[in-house]
């Protein structure tokens, strides 16, 4: 197991950030921490790095300790901002990091394969944010590590340099690198992960394959008048995800929306009906929005 | 993106973490290439230093007059060093506050850098800067020709006065850590200026009325600027100067160990 979590909890002050997170990552897995902000990413990478130590529960990497597995050049990390001295170049940053590891990937290596060779002499300073979010990620390839971790990689990136990153970072995990990144946005965990984990107020509220979360969001809303509608008969229907009930209303949440319309029409007094797509963007959005228990519903589903 | 599970952990026996909790000489020598690139430590470490004692030393009038076992010219020219010591340790130290707001020391804990060793790293950057000033001090004194002592006694007072320095390379760590931002560079000239006053490092505290004097004789300065100038005056060591400055490097060092894990603590 790459990354281990059980029951984890943080809390600063009384601010709960992580309320008791479990999660597995194996090797070789491309996985997406998806959420809102403070949804509680930050905090759990921060942990898994050994920059912070959990309130209760237990985190390892590799089997051993955060701290231990950053030592053994194990895991890496592109963290969002910061980090970087203005007064080095981007050679000498990548020298100053790799003299503190006991095995690494050759300096000109990692700056071909972050796609800045051209740019080695320059101060850091002077750099570009995609540039010195390229200089991030050489600094984490050094030690090869096993696990690359990244938060929130391409915040404040134009859509050039968003693609050219991720186009880097994917050429590099297509060897087999476990890459475990944070991001609040959809697209960008659909388009590189191959598995979702959906945070809100630092839970897990899904956890599957990209296509999983897809398929989810492929679903419709069935939405039709019906007085006295009793939720569990209409969420034992096949392909329910969810039933909501507003007065007369009923709002159900469906992969199979032909199905629960057919039903509603012939078994039930049902009218007024409408069915409705729902989009990726909403399904987000009913996952980790605030005061809606969708997401409640529909963990049952994707675990 | 597709990509198979690897069901086979790697192995992970190959993996070592360095010895020394990651120090190396790599390291030392970019932090050393840093400070010349920085103005200000530049400006601390060589030119206030050289200028002043062009500016002071030279003058006829110190450089007829014995001190000790040589002239007053060489007394001035110990001083100044010093001064020029402690500017230089305790902006070498204090450089962490930058590293801090840039995210570096965050950076570094991504890394097996231990935080004591880069403590010592940093410290010795800080000594390294604090040897090119006084050298520097002393090579354009030897150059010029005016400050006249036994070869013994340039010996003695430059190795004082650098490990003397020490205690403020423990000084800039204090409060590097302790003052959050890049700000602290700016209030350094002016700290170790009044320190350096009230240490009788400019003017001697004998001209100060007795209550301060007694004031005086507990500063940072003090204690240092007098063991710095034994050699020359060759009059004796006073237990006292020793006390004070064991007793400054322990609070700077217990300060700066403070609020450095003050600093890992949080996140």
């Amino acid at each position: 197991m790459a990354v281990d979590l059980v029951d984890v909890h943080k809390h600063f002050g009384s601010v709960q950030a992580v309320r008791g997170v479990s999660l597995g990552i194996e090797s070789g897995e491309i996985v997406a921490l998806l959420g809102p902000n403070g949804a509680g990413k930050t905090t759990s990478i921060d942990m898994i790095l050994g920059l912070s130590r959990p309130t209760s529960g237990a985190v390892s990497v590799y089997g051993i300790a955060p701290r231990q597995a950053i030592s053994r050049g194990l895991v890496s990390a592109v963290m969002q901002t910061g980090g970087l001295l203005k007064d080095l170049t981007v050679a000498e940053t990548l020298q100053y990091t790799a003299s503190l590891f006991v095995d690494t990937e050759p300096t000109e290596e990692v700056l071909k394969r972050a796609g800045i060779s051209g740019i080695a002499d320059r101060m850091v300073g002077k750099c570009s944010g995609g540039e010195q979010q390229r200089l991030r990620f050489a600094m984490a390839l050094l030690p090869d590590p096993e696990l690359l971790v990244l938060d929130e990689p391409t915040t404040g990136m134009d859509v050039e340099g968003r693609r050219g990153f991720w186009a880097a970072i994917r050429q590099d995990a297509a060897k087999g690198r476990t890459v475990l990144f944070a991001t609040h946005y959809l697209e960008e965990a659909d388009a590189y992960a191959d598995r979702i984990i959906l945070l809100r107020h630092g839970k897990v509220v899904a956890d599957g394959t990209a296509a999983q979360i897809k398929a989810l969001s492929a679903g419709r809303t069935v939405r039709a008048t019906l007085p006295g509608a009793s939720r569990d008969e209409l969420g034992a229907l096949p392909g329910v995800d969810s039933v909501e009930l507003r007065g007369d209303t009923v709002l159900i949440q469906a992969r199979d929306s032909d199905e629960v319309a057919r039903y509603l029409l012939s078994r039930t007094k049902a009218k007024d009906l409408e069915i409705t797509a729902r989009g990726i963007e909403e399904a987000f959005i009913a996952l980790t929005g605030d005061g809606d228990d969708q997401a409640a519903n529909t963990q049952g589903v994707l675990r | 993106m597709s990509s198979s599970v690897n069901p086979v952990a790697p192995d992970i026996s190959q993996r070592r973490a360095p010895g020394l909790g990651g120090f190396n000489l790599t390291a030392l020598g970019l932090e050393i290439r840093r400070f010349t690139r920085n103005r200000r430590t530049i400006i601390f470490a060589l030119i206030v230093p050289i200028a002043l004692f062009l500016l002071v030393g030279l003058n006829n009038k110190y450089v007829n007059q014995t001190d000790g076992e040589g002239n007053v010219s060489a007394f001035i020219m110990i001083s100044i060093s010093l001064y020029g010591a402690v500017l230089s340790t305790t902006a070498g130290g204090a450089m962490v506050s930058i590293e801090r707001a840039a995210g570096w020391s965050r950076q570094l804990r991504l890394t097996p850098l231990s935080p004591a060793a880069y403590i010592v790293i940093k410290l010795l950057a800080a000594m390294v800067l604090g040897m090119v000033s006084v050298a520097a001090v002393f090579i354009i004194g030897s150059v010029t020709g005016k400050p006249v002592m036994p070869t013994g006694i340039w010996i003695a007072s430059g190795l004082s006065v650098w490990v003397g320095s020490l205690v403020f390379a423990a000084f800039g760590l204090f409060l590097g850590y302790l003052l959050p931002t890049e700000n602290v560079m700016q209030f350094l000239g002016l700290i170790v200026g009044l320190l350096g006053f009230a240490g009788g490092l400019f003017v001697p505290i004998s001209q100060f009325p007795s209550v301060i004097q007694t004031i005086a004789k507990c500063t940072p300065l003090y204690g240092l600027n007098q063991l710095v100038h034994a050699p020359l005056l060759n009059q004796g060591v006073d237990w006292t100067w020793a006390v004070n400055v064991v007793i400054w490097l322990a609070i700077f060092a217990a300060g700066a160990i403070w609020r450095f894990r003050l600093d890992t603590g949080r996140v």
